[in-house]
């Protein structure tokens, strides 16, 4: 019996280093990737993986690291999973590049690859040119456009967002090389315009790249923030019965600018009607607009909605709670939804305020 | 798969999630058009022992104001003896009951996302909690996997 134990044991760990040695990357990028840059890399939430002017002006190590690191602040996530599984993710996104009869000539169908000296430029000239070149996209300081994908955001014949020059993640992925690439060659199939050949010489562009590198040395910018809160529930207590509670809410709702939807039990829905435990009960509403901006500031912010506010009778006590916005927004990884967040956490304890006078 | 080892395979990957800063949405992609992946989504929650306790409309709500939407619905689900026993138990977990999944349209794919059940971990450290939210988080995988292969 314990021979046999020990030989499954084997196998087992054998089983494990061969899948080590071959990571499946169709299957990882469909687990870890697909939900935000497509099934065929064809763009969503995250880019358009398989633009062949993106395939051709991106390296194995940019798009190793990018994974690696993600974009903080900026929805993309660090990974977790070991460079052997990064490697193959990369190997099967690549079989997009392959294929690319669209692409103008300028593009070359083999997978790039850039050395990692840093260019030398004049980053002063660089500011200057970026401004009246870059920033109309990228933002003064690279802060890059906003929202993110899906109907909510923006017009679907457009793939892309700007990104942000100024993320760590895309600073410590993309070599200055890279990024000159970039710029002369631009990005067929988005607003990405290239300078091949136009008026701006080999050493704007130099200026322009030492500009850009030169975000490495500025503190962390806004476009990196991650909110960080103590609690993830909102709680107050109410010095009146659960009943007036409850009207106090619907009423603060209102005059705070929401919309009341509804009222039900916790357990509404999952026993009957008669069972339901009358001592928990939820208050949904809702400000349009708001949750329009939400949507288009991030269209995964559903485990939010509709806003809701507990009311609970617990050992004769009453009291307030809903979930902490502020607490939620660190699990998006993005900016641009904590200045809601922020403002949405404040507007719960103002309803619970007003409801507890 | 034994019960035992899909736990402890939702461990290590709670524990690789946590050390590495990594995603803490669990967020799929269906390829099926949105009404048969709703319907797939909540035929799977009850393959897996829970109740659909409502869909919320977020999409219906928006257009009756002028904005234009996709659709967007969040789906409600939980276990009554569940529920029941965290309200007198960990009655700080009340605001994140019952579960959700938020649903959307996006083209001719859906999107399903929600926070990784791992993450309450980290809100809620009681020892005694733990178990059940790897719990949560291995049956969400469960329906979620189950969801992208309905077809």
């Amino acid at each position: 019996m314990r021979h046999r134990i020990i030989a499954l044991i084997f196998i087992s760990l054998a089983d494990g280093v061969q899948a080590q040695a071959a990571p499946d990357g169709a299957e990882l990028y469909a687990r870890n990737c697909a939900a935000c840059h497509g099934e065929k890399g064809e763009s969503g939430i995250g880019v358009p993986l398989s633009l062949p002017s993106f395939q051709a002006t991106v390296s194995d190590e940019y798009l190793h690291k990018t994974i690696r690191l993600g974009r903080p602040g900026r929805v993309m996530p660090a990974s977790g999973l070991s460079d052997a599984e990064i490697d193959a993710i990369v190997r099967f996104m690549r079989r997009w590049g392959a294929k690319q009869p669209q692409s103008p000539q300028m593009y070359d169908a083999r997978t790039p690859s850039f050395p990692a000296e840093p260019i030398k430029g004049d980053p002063e000239h660089g500011r200057r040119l970026f401004a009246k070149l870059c920033a109309s996209c990228h933002g003064t300081d690279g802060e890059g456009g906003q929202g993110t994908g899906v109907t909510f955001s923006r017009p679907r014949d457009q793939q892309i967002m700007a990104p942000a020059l100024n993320n760590p993640g895309f600073l410590a992925a993309a070599s200055d090389a890279m990024i000159k690439e970039t710029l002369l060659k631009g990005r067929y199939g988005t607003p990405m315009n290239h300078f091949l050949g136009k008026k701006a010489k080999q050493k704007d562009i130099d200026d322009i790249v030492s500009f850009i590198r030169g975000f490495e040395k500025t503190p962390k910018t806004q476009t990196a923030a991650v909110l960080e809160t103590e609690q993830a529930v909102l709680t107050m207590d109410s010095p009146y019965d659960l009943q007036a509670t409850i009207e106090n809410v619907k009423r603060a709702v209102v005059s705070n600018n929401f919309i009341y939807i509804r009222e039900q039990r916790l357990t509404a829905g999952l026993v009957p009607q008669d069972q339901e435990d009358p001592r928990q009960h939820i208050i949904y509403f809702c400000n349009f607009s708001m949750l329009n901006t939400a949507l288009a500031t991030d269209p995964r912010v559903g485990l939010f909605l509709p806003c809701r506010i507990t009311v609970v009778e617990q050992n004769g006590k009453v009291k307030m709670m809903a979930v902490n916005p502020k607490r939620l927004s660190k699990i998006f990884n993005n900016t641009e939804l904590n200045a809601l967040c922020d403002e949405m956490t404040k507007r719960y304890l103002a309803i619970m305020e007003e409801a507890a006078i | 798969m034994n019960k035992a080892i899909r736990l402890l395979i939702a461990a290590l990957l709670l524990g690789l999630a946590a050390a590495a800063g990594a995603d803490q949405l669990l967020m799929i992609r269906s390829s099926q058009p949105f009404p048969e992946t709703m319907s797939a989504l909540q035929n799977a929650i009850s393959d897996w022992g829970y109740k659909v306790t409502r869909v919320q409309n977020v999409d219906i709500g928006l257009s009756k104001i002028g904005y234009k939407t996709d659709n967007y619905k969040v789906v409600f689900y939980g276990k009554a003896e569940e529920v029941a026993q965290l309200v007198e138990k960990h009655p700080e977990l009340i605001p994140y009951l019952p579960l959700n999944v938020a649903i959307f349209a996006e083209k001719d794919n859906t999107i399903l996302v929600t926070n990784r059940p791992g993450v309450l971990a980290e809100f809620f450290p009681d020892p005694e909690l733990k178990a059940l939210f790897m719990r949560w988080e291995n049956d969400l995988t469960e329906i979620f996997n189950e969801v992208q292969d309905a077809r």
